[in-house]
């Protein structure tokens, strides 16, 4: 399995598919509280089912805790399906909004250019602020995050990640 | 049919014949509907005593315990029974009554989140919406509760889901879509273990929990007998082998056997079977078992590498595996012989700690009380015990003969388990007798279950070792803290004589080993609850002991 190599172990894409029904979130951050695994993120939606979720979880583990975070979330009765993700053959994606501070026309400029750098989307200019939509992985998000801090972020919001395996893997 | 009704239907359908339970606001219709229900009602004066009746009911059965609560303190009050039961894997049935769907979350009267509160010591839970939901919730509730690794599920059902009509479906199948308890082990990892094992020098068994939940005694037996090698137990595992049998060696850790702690250290092979490497068996993670193989057999996949990295983990019900493992090992060995040198190894350390370990030197003593039950109890009797020191008395000096007839609180060490389970077995098994060895600081936690032994005539013997301390507290504190004593004295009170006789149970209290063998044999032959209360001296320690946070090999012996 491919893993990007962090500090504090290797960073992971571990995806569960749920009941969609009440509760069942409560039940894997409980897991995750009662057991000290460190998530980085974790976003749930609805799939192609309508009665099972889709749960995509992001940490930074060594691979013995990774591999109880697994064998843990197989055996909640609501959690059908758990795969850890190879990074290498995953389509992932982020979503962020940011808000800058930007009152001269120079940075507002300078925004605006970099946005179109990495390819995102002004959501809405105010007379003091800049909001800024940036898709991509997470590597992406923090690179447009550093290089947009001097001008003084307002306020920012990440989805956390989302991801499917590539091509004919399901 | 109202949801109530349903309940009570759906629960007889499973093959429970006694609830243990208190009625309060929100369950009033479940307890209407008990009326005339072809389900006995035991009813106890303090729901975590019903849900440890329910507890030790399920552990002699095997199958699910059911015990019945009202919302809010009623059901909290469960809580403890409920957590002890998820730490020893034993299948409870926990049905709370609810504040009516609308009011949920208006902080209503007697109004608590239990299935938040339960979350963490349930192995899952249900809440219905609908009366017509509650039969299938049921039939899940006992399957999901029995298969697999058991665990007490929750069944938290709103005042008005009770009362509604619909029309039921029993239903005789179901399936839940993420819960496929695997029973078979994989075969290829069978056969890397049936390698190790044979070219293994001076392998040993370490059975676990797993054993008798799983009544896989004499698969147990046949492994070890073709092998010819010494078996250990988990404190948990105490009783998934005959202790009187020649490889027997009793449990291993903090309070272990002697011999036991030393013969492990000594093995190349721990075949661990349904235990879990919990630290009050084996010390340090780390230490333990390093250099060995270790070849780990449980149902929960989960347990493998969560404490202890393993060379082989086969995974399913351990009766399976023994079973397939005896196959395929007698196809690549004969039975091995008695006369082997690790069996002499055996026998010199059981030898060598039998003449080391002094007796405390005191007419009655724990150790000379216990064998004395031992003597005079049934090989059939069953045997609970509370928590502290005269629980691990039990373990060092009580010797268990038939397999799967001693229950303790091992996981969770649940103060008060004892009395309140002894009573749930007794009701499982109603023709034998049952002891529940006793310390007073434990006791005294649930000791108003006298009123339910008495009253629903559950006739079981409370074998008191009575040192009016907290006893294992202050042995702890003797030990770590320079006999600085603090909060451990219990000061004469109460009197446990007047205590059995206020309830219309019999009290005794033994001043000589001959008054003691007087009273276990009356208490055997009574048909009224029975507390024997026998005085021990305070400063009476444990040993040996494992101090935490050290390996098996630091063990004190105290001699």
């Amino acid at each position: 399995m491919a893993t990007t190599a962090t500090q504090s172990g290797s960073w992971y894409i571990v995806t569960a598919l749920v009941e969609n029904k009440p509760g069942v979130l409560f039940r894997v951050t409980n897991l995750f509280r009662a057991r000290n695994f460190n998530i980085e993120s974790i976003t749930v939606g609805s799939t192609e089912q309508k009665d099972l979720s889709r749960m995509t979880i992001t940490t930074n583990s060594d691979e013995r805790t990774l591999d109880q975070l697994v064998k843990q979330l197989r055996k909640l009765i609501d959690v059908v399906e758990v795969k850890v993700l190879d990074t290498e053959k995953t389509v992932y994606r982020e979503l962020a909004l940011i808000k800058m501070k930007a009152v001269d026309p120079t940075t507002r400029s300078e925004i605006i250019n970099y946005s179109t750098i990495f390819r995102g989307n002004i959501l809405d200019i105010g007379k003091e602020t800049i909001t800024v939509e940036i898709t991509g992985t997470p590597d992406k998000i923090d690179a447009f995050k550093n290089l947009v801090e001097p001008y003084g972020i307002a306020q920012l919001s990440r989805t956390g990640v989302s991801a499917l395996p590539r091509g004919v893997e399901v | 049919m109202t949801g109530a009704k349903a309940l009570i239907q759906a629960l007889e359908k499973e093959g429970t014949n006694v609830v243990f339970g208190l009625p309060g606001g929100a369950n009033l219709p479940i307890y209407d509907a008990l009326v005339g229900a072809n389900l006995r009602h035991v009813l106890v004066r303090h729901e975590q005593s019903a849900a440890h009746m329910a507890d030790g009911y399920a552990r002699i059965k095997r199958k699910a315990g059911v015990c019945f609560a009202t919302s809010g303190p009623g059901a909290t009050n469960l809580i403890t029974g409920i957590a002890t039961a998820y730490a020893d894997s034993s299948p409870v049935i926990a049905v709370t009554g609810q504040v009516p769907v609308a009011m949920i979350g208006k902080d209503a009267f007697q109004e608590t989140d239990i299935i938040g509160v339960a979350n963490p010591c349930t192995k899952y839970s249900f809440q219905p919406r609908a009366a017509g939901e509650i039969p299938e919730m049921v039939k899940k509730a006992f399957y999901i509760a029995e298969s697999g690794r058991p665990g007490p599920v929750l069944v938290d059902i709103p005042k008005d889901v009770q009362q509604a009509t619909a029309e039921m479906k029993f239903p005789d199948l179901i399936k839940v879509r993420g819960y496929n308890p695997v029973v078979d082990a994989d075969l290829s990892d069978m056969g890397r273990a049936v390698e190790i094992l044979v070219k293994a020098e001076k392998p040993i068994i370490m059975a676990g929990g797993g054993v008798i939940l799983s009544g896989a005694f004499a698969e147990l037996q046949a492994l070890a007998e073709l092998l010819m090698i010494p078996v250990v137990t988990t404190f948990k595992g105490k009783g998934a082998f005959p202790e009187n049998h020649p490889l027997a060696m009793g449990p291993i850790g903090m309070h272990g056997h002697a011999e036991a702690n030393k013969i492990i250290l000594e093995a190349d092979c721990i075949v661990a079977v349904g235990a879990r490497f919990s630290d009050r068996s084996v010390g340090r993670f780390d230490e333990f078992g390093k250099g060995m193989s270790i070849i780990h057999m449980d149902i929960d996949p989960a347990e493998i590498g969560k404490n202890k990295s393993v060379d082989v983990a086969l995974v399913g019900d351990v009766k399976s595996s023994l079973r397939t493992l005896v196959k395929l090992l007698s196809k690549k060995i004969a039975k091995r012989s008695a006369d082997n040198p690790w069996l002499k190894r055996r026998k010199e350390l059981v030898q060598y700690y039998a003449e080391t370990l002094k007796d405390y030197p005191r007419e009655i003593t724990a150790k000379k009380s216990l064998k004395k039950l031992r003597e005079l109890l049934p090989a059939n009797g069953v045997v609970t015990t509370e928590v502290g020191q005269c629980q691990m008395w039990a373990s060092l000096h009580f010797d268990v003969i038939a397999p799967g007839t001693f229950f303790s609180s091992t996981g969770l060490g649940t103060m008060g388990f004892g009395f309140p389970a002894s009573i749930g077995a007794k009701a499982a098994a109603p023709k034998v007798p049952v002891v529940d060895i006793a310390g007073d600081g434990s006791f005294n936690m649930t000791e108003n279950s006298l009123a339910v032994s008495v009253l629903e005539k559950f006739p079981v013997i409370v074998f008191l070792m009575n040192n009016y301390m907290l006893g294992m507290v202050a042995q702890w504190q003797r030990t770590f803290y320079n006999k600085r004593y603090s909060g451990v004295e219990q000061h004469s009170c109460p009197d446990y004589v007047k205590i059995a006789e206020a309830y219309g149970a019999q009290g005794v209290r033994v001043g000589s080993m001959q008054e003691l063998d007087k009273a276990i044999k009356a208490a055997i032959k009574s048909d009224v609850a029975t507390v024997i209360d026998i005085p021990i001296d305070p400063d009476e320690d444990v040993y040996p002991f494992v101090a935490p946070g050290t390996g098996l090999k630091d063990m004190i012996t105290g001699a």
